[in-house]
């Protein structure tokens, strides 16, 4: 993922009257400070520190908790419409080559169908720049096994099963090439004919575009700062290695699917997205239909982890036939398929450190190699970019095409292969350089967060009592490692939404935003529930909606620091169009009145005490409300925030099987706005890194193209059996950026650092370096020189 | 040698048998086994190929509801029944996002066939709350936040429930094994070991 891309932050037009305000700065580890902030004139006052507060920063549960938990929360693949038809999609049988001929004659003729669609054009993955590089064909090329070719609608999921099988393809065969290093030789197949490029989906995902191509490898991308030779030359040590990472599925536990339902007034769409404007957009555009005769819905969302955005080809297959067959069309992958559609890439890379003998680093050089199949997106360079400062600095980030489905932005895109590198060789580096790994993260990181969140783990853990490398002698070895995150303060400016206050004293939301099981529902009650005085359960959130104002995409954990402030400041105006309102009738002035500790207030008077029930009682029409948008960041410094995940692990170095122990997270995600949906996340990215770490893996079958493991028997992700101890702590950081200076938590959490702790911790048990993933015992044994090397990745 | 009455390992046997969770013992999955085999043996009815009208009693209600006789038990629940509670995940029981009871005992209704549930008790997540009002698991998942996208937490839910059923006072080793086959992308296990043992009134270790 470009990260650029995520960054739409732009100059607000229209008002630009200022004031000076004052905004709580800094960690309260240290001692808050106040910072002075220009923002514009109708900003909300500042927010003080959440130990002053009523809800924000409070643990409250889960608004949709109870739905979850009693199975009434309708999903996508819940949705039943009258009439409403089951659809398949129909799927190439090869890894490369031309659709010769489609016969849907017999699928159309078995009972039941109601319409065959066969796909015009693949959506995904790259495209040649030139398209007349290719032989002008009536179907898409196909590229890998499983890409979509046509789909089918039937009155039941049985028959549409049993219809798409009866779909009969001929294809023209053409070499192929699934394998990263062999797609690299100068005679591989070719997957592009020529140079291709991907373009960026609403999520991220998508590599540099326009760069070299030379056969398979797309790139370099080269990124430098300085002269790394020079800062070589002036090391006093140096540390390089090759790391390899391995191909992860998202594998959301729904999958990706879209119920269509084509009227010619308006199309609805209910969508298993990350990002119900996306798929507006995408649909609009793919359909050449006005946006506004679109209609997206997304109410209970089953996981997304970066895979799920824009209309996708299940989502314009879905409307196909859902206007052939003139009724609601439901179209969810199957389970083998949501393995083939997207995946985060895997990679190769070589890295090497310069540093002096105080820990001061001198160069950073990293090339890396990586697979996005038949799409881009492989870079690996964010952590050793933008977690120490290094004066030279040279990044060369290459994407090789292989017959594959495409990868996509994968949770914290391209930072979890970069930092099992970055951080393993800082770790080597501390031993090169005889320093403990923390103190020399403590010389050469400057975070404010980071350095808080190591003191930490000084303190609460066993770091101090860590034993030399490999000092445990009998076969089963013990270690602590650590290992550090960094990601980025993105703000997506389509973040609106409006507050409403009725007569009756009843508060609602409403905005298109969508809540993907981060809880950003509950985020959003209590930020209104702060500004109105009213408990979080008393307020209403009506969201995933495009029929409400529009909401930022969920990726790069961009939603809660991107909607947030909107929210905050419709909930904050709406308050003063009540207090303008019903003034007169309580004798007093507008700016009399406040909100303290749940209740309106007189602030000269705090006899004068009412429910804001009481007092909305008092408007003189029956609803009032209020719409608000992202504004920009108060200042624009670029900034960046992590954490660092401490982890204790055994190693059988006769069966080769690790076991977590023991994780400690410290993190920072600016204000937590509530820690209660803020620590799930972190023990879901905890949990998913271990998962990374030790088991999963795509398998492609050389001779055949095939992923071999397309399910979840031999595609393994962890288990309850495999669930660590695990222990969080929440660093508050106040930035001073926004009304209220809040940031995700999604990719920082977990997920980026965890194999790499993992890895440093295996050093510290065995003395022996891991560079290789995932960490399965065959690779374990490897590396402690008990069995051949298995194939090289 | 049609006739013969030899108990021979059927698919609908092996099915059954496969349904049910790693949430119940070995012993447990014998006995089911045990019980389809003596049942198939008095079997003598052939039903299918074609759509039929089964009764099925289902969170203490009968339900009379057309089906092939190919339809899973999920299937059946989620679609002709609208009891969309049940989640279909790998939809070939090695996820367990669709455990239901069968009989008060964890079965995966993913691998299990509509036709062979008539005259069985079946219990769905829908059936665990009363009028609104949550089972103490379904509450103690709500205050310990143990779900996030929530997809896995039907079949978690079912799968601890069950599990407090036959022993009141599990230990965090118990809550593990009795969820050892539920699969959750977003990692809410801690939450989902606290929110049982706090059901049990132990604390979380």
């Amino acid at each position: 993922m470009s990260l650029d891309t995520l960054s739409s932050e732009q100059d607000q037009p229209g008002t630009t009257a200022k004031r000076s305000d004052s905004f709580v700065f800094g960690i309260p580890q240290n001692g808050l400070e106040h910072k002075e902030r220009e923002v514009l004139f109708d900003e909300p006052p500042p927010l003080p520190p959440n130990s002053e507060l009523m809800y924000i920063g409070k643990p409250t549960v889960r608004y949709d908790g109870p739905a979850k938990a009693m199975g009434t929360g309708k999903y996508t693949a819940d949705v039943h419409l009258p009439g409403m038809l089951y659809a398949r999609m129909v799927d190439a049988t090869i890894p490369h080559g031309r659709i010769v001929s489609i016969d849907t004659g017999e699928a159309e003729k078995l009972p039941g169908v109601r319409a065959v669609q066969v796909i015009e054009h693949f959506y995904g993955g790259a495209e040649l720049r030139d398209p007349k590089q290719e032989v002008p064909s009536r179907y898409p090329v196909i590229r890998y096994a499983g890409q979509p070719i046509a789909a089918v609608a039937a009155t039941s999921q049985q028959i549409a099963d049993d219809a798409a099988k009866l779909v009969k393809v001929q294809y023209d065969s053409m070499p192929f090439v699934v394998d990263r290093s062999a797609a690299r030789a100068a005679d591989a197949p070719l997957v592009f004919p020529g140079p291709a490029d991907e373009a960026g989906s609403a999520g991220g995902g998508g590599g540099p575009k326009g760069v070299a191509q030379t056969g398979n490898v797309h790139g370099p991308q080269r990124k430098q700062s300085g002269d790394v030779e020079k800062g070589f030359a002036d090391a006093d040590v140096m540390v390089e290695s090759e790391y390899f990472t391995q191909v992860q599925t998202h594998s959301a536990l729904e999958t990706h699917g879209f119920v269509v339902d084509w009227k010619p007034e308006e199309v609805t769409v209910y969508a298993s997205t990350q990002g119900t404007a996306s798929v507006r957009e995408e649909f609009a555009d793919v359909f050449k239909l006005p946006q506004s005769q679109v209609r997206v819905i997304t109410e209970f969302m089953g996981g997304g982890f970066g895979a799920k955005f824009g209309a996708g080809n299940e989502g314009v297959m879905a409307a196909n036939l859902s206007r052939k067959a003139n009724a609601p069309v439901k179209l969810m992958l199957d389970r083998r398929q949501e393995h083939i559609v997207c995946n985060r890439p895997d990679s190769h890379q070589q890295l090497k450190i310069g540093a002096k003998k105080d820990g001061t680093l001198t160069a950073i050089k990293l090339t890396s190699y990586g697979t996005a199949g038949t799409g881009t997106g492989a870079g690996t360079a964010g952590p050793a970019t933008n977690l120490y400062k290094c004066p030279n600095l040279l990044t060369e980030e290459n994407d090789v095409f292989i017959n594959a489905g495409p990868g996509a932005a994968f949770r914290a895109p391209g930072h979890p292969q970069g930092c099992f590198a970055f951080e393993q060789a800082i770790d080597e580096l501390a031993v090169k350089l005889e320093m403990d790994p923390l103190m020399l993260r403590d010389k050469i990181d400057e975070h404010p967060a980071r350095r808080v969140e190591r003191q930490i783990i000084l303190q609460r853990t066993n770091w101090r009592n860590r034993k030399p490398a490999g000092s445990d002698a009998g076969p089963v070895k013990r270690g602590i490692g650590i290992a550090q995150s960094v990601w980025y303060r993105f703000v997506s400016m389509d973040s609106s939404c409006e507050v409403r206050i009725s007569r009756d004293g009843s508060v609602e939301l409403m905005s298109a935003v969508q809540d993907l099981g981060t809880g950003t529902k509950t985020m959003l009650a209590v930020v209104v529930a702060e500004e109105l005085g009213v408990p979080p359960s008393d307020v209403v959130i009506r969201i995933g909606d495009t029929r409400f104002p529009i909401g930022p995409d969920s990726g790069g954990s961009v939603t809660t620091g991107s909607i947030s402030p909107a929210v905050r400041n419709a909930a904050w105006q709406v308050k003063q169009q009540l207090f303008a309102a019903v003034a007169p009738r309580f004798r007093t002035t507008a700016d009399n009145l406040t909100i303290k500790s749940g209740r309106v207030v007189f602030k000269n008077d705090a006899s004068k005490s009412y429910s804001l029930k009481q007092v909305a009682a008092k408007l003189p029409t029956s609803e009032i409300s209020a719409r608000a948008t992202r504004v920009a960041e108060y200042s624009k410094e670029r900034l960046t925030y992590g954490g660092v995940d401490y982890v204790e692990l055994a190693v059988d170095t006769e069966t080769g099987r690790i076991h977590v122990e023991k994780v400690f997270g410290a993190h920072d995600c600016g204000r937590p706005i509530n820690p209660t949906g803020v620590l799930s996340q972190i023990n879901g990215g905890i949990l998913q890194g271990i998962s990374y770490a030790l088991f999963e893996q795509r398998i492609m079958d050389q001779n055949s193209g095939y992923m071999l493991n397309a399910n979840l028997e031999n595609y393994k992700i962890l288990g309850a059996r495999e669930v660590p101890e695990i222990e969080i702590e929440l660093v508050e950081n106040y930035i001073a950026q926004s009304s209220t200076d809040a940031a995700g938590i999604g990719e920082s959490a977990g997920i980026i650092t965890l194999a790499a702790a993992i890895g440093n911790a295996f050093y510290n048990a065995t003395g022996v370096r891991l560079r290789k993933l995932p960490m399965t015992p065959a690779n374990v044994l490897a590396a402690l020189g008990k069995t051949q090397e298995e194939v090289e990745a | 040698m049609a006739d013969s009455p030899k108990i021979t390992f059927s698919r609908r046997g092996f099915l059954k048998g496969a349904g049910v969770t790693a949430a119940t013992s070995v012993i447990e999955t014998a006995n089911a086994l045990a019980r389809d085999a003596k049942e198939a043996l008095h079997a003598d009815r052939v039903q299918g190929p074609d759509a039929l009208t089964i009764k099925l009693h289902i969170n203490g209600r009968e339900h009379s509801v057309v089906i092939e006789p190919r339809d899973t038990l999920a299937q059946t629940l989620r679609d002709p029944l609208g009891l969309t509670g049940t989640k279909v995940v790998c939809d070939r029981g090695s996820c367990s996002a669709c455990t239901v009871w069968i009989d008060k005992t964890p079965a995966l209704a993913c691998m299990t066939l509509s036709i062979d549930t008539t005259g069985r008790e079946i219990t769905t997540i829908e059936g665990l709350s009363h009028n609104g009002t949550m089972h103490p698991v379904q509450a103690a998942f709500v205050k310990h936040d143990a779900m996030q996208c929530g997809f896995c937490t039907p079949g978690m839910v079912m799968s601890c429930a069950a599990l407090l059923e036959r022993n009141p006072k599990p230990t965090l080793s118990d809550v593990k094994h009795a969820v050892s086959g539920n699969l959750c992308r977003c990692g809410t296990y801690p939450k989902v070991f606290a929110a049982t043992l706090d059901v049990a009134g132990e604390k979380e270790v």
